[in-house]
């Protein structure tokens, strides 16, 4: 950061003919800043979560003779679920690159199958839910369950929202092409997939892998 | 001097990674979600050991995602988005480890 305060210093000294530069250098560095914010945003997200699996690690065996985790997890779904986010995470980046190519069409395409995927994962995740209480464990029954439901649910609800952004900023590009401002919006949107898929790995593994065990 | 460093890296996309790292992340990616997998489905291992075996993939994975995908190395110094990140593990770290730690010993009370 301090590299940007002195260019944008820089640029209001204004060195005479380097004036129309300055002005695009103080562009660049606002858009920098903003992918800064964005990723403090995203370390915020990660305390929300650990208080989520805090949570969720100590009412574990809090099923109230209720049912449990073991009993009602269908770990074959989700492990489809689990290779669709990575595999979208995968391809969210090749947007990227396709973005640094200046390829508008590829990075489009490459951002409606992350999507794509991402809607399929929150499908199946809404389908496990009504599985699971169709079986008898709401939210309500126990606080296993509560705890359950709260932290898978509010992935979930990240990723729904994510898919909302995702496809506001594809009807952007469709409409700007590529600018320094939406290929910031672009390099966002893909650190938070990529950050989906992490919290999502540790999901899989305390929440399920740890489940069945 | 530093405008035109940082103006000729983004030309030549050095900034968002290469193909060939995208591949290799998410070829570990995948192996590393399927050695667990297979070790939990098919009772390889002892309880204790699983657990541990588990972690230690997810945190790779962890690893992975931020380097290969979330291109953590190519910050330029000073890295803030490096600092921010190890002060939320840090805090992450004392949440869920203390929440077990009185937790536990509440039980015993």
């Amino acid at each position: 950061m301090a590299h940007a305060v002195s260019r944008t210093a820089n640029a209001h000294g204004g060195h005479g003919a380097g004036h129309g530069g300055g002005h695009h250098d103080e562009h660049h560095d606002q858009e920098s800043l903003k992918t800064f914010g964005f990723w403090l945003f995203l370390i915020t997200d990660v305390i929300l979560f650990g208080t989520l699996f805090a949570t969720y690690v100590v009412l574990r065996f809090s099923t109230d003779g209720g049912p449990t985790g073991a009993e009602l997890i269908e770990i074959n779904g989700i492990i489809v679920s689990t290779f669709i986010l990575l595999t979208s995470s995968f391809t969210s980046g090749i947007a990227v690159l396709e973005m640094n190519k200046g390829n508008k069409r590829g990075l489009i395409g490459w951002l409606a199958i992350t999507a794509l995927l991402g809607a399929s994962f929150v499908f199946l995740e809404v389908n496990e839910f009504m599985h699971l209480v169709h079986e008898g464990a709401t939210i309500g029954t126990s606080a296993y369950w509560s705890a359950f439901f709260t932290l898978v649910g509010i992935h979930g609800l990240h990723v729904s929202l994510g898919l909302v952004w995702m496809i506001s900023i594809m009807l952007q590009l469709g409409r700007r092409g590529i600018t320094p401002v939406t290929k910031r919006k672009v390099s966002i949107i893909s650190l938070y997939w990529h950050f989906l898929d992490v919290v999502w790995i540790f999901v899989f593994t305390i929440v399920y892998l740890m489940g069945v065990m | 001097m530093e405008n035109h460093n940082t103006h000729a890296q983004d030309a030549h996309g050095s900034h968002g990674g290469s193909m060939k790292s995208y591949v290799i992340g998410f070829l570990f990616s995948i192996i590393l979600t399927i050695i667990p997998l297979v070790v939990v489905l098919n009772d390889m291992l002892s309880k204790k050991a699983t657990t541990v075996l588990i972690l230690v993939m997810a945190i790779l994975q962890f690893a992975v995602q931020l380097l290969f995908f979330m291109h953590i190395r190519d910050e330029e110094k000073p890295r803030f988005n490096l600092m921010a990140l190890i002060f939320g593990l840090v805090i992450l770290l004392t949440i869920v480890a203390g929440s077990i730690w009185i937790m536990t010993y509440n039980t015993v009370g």
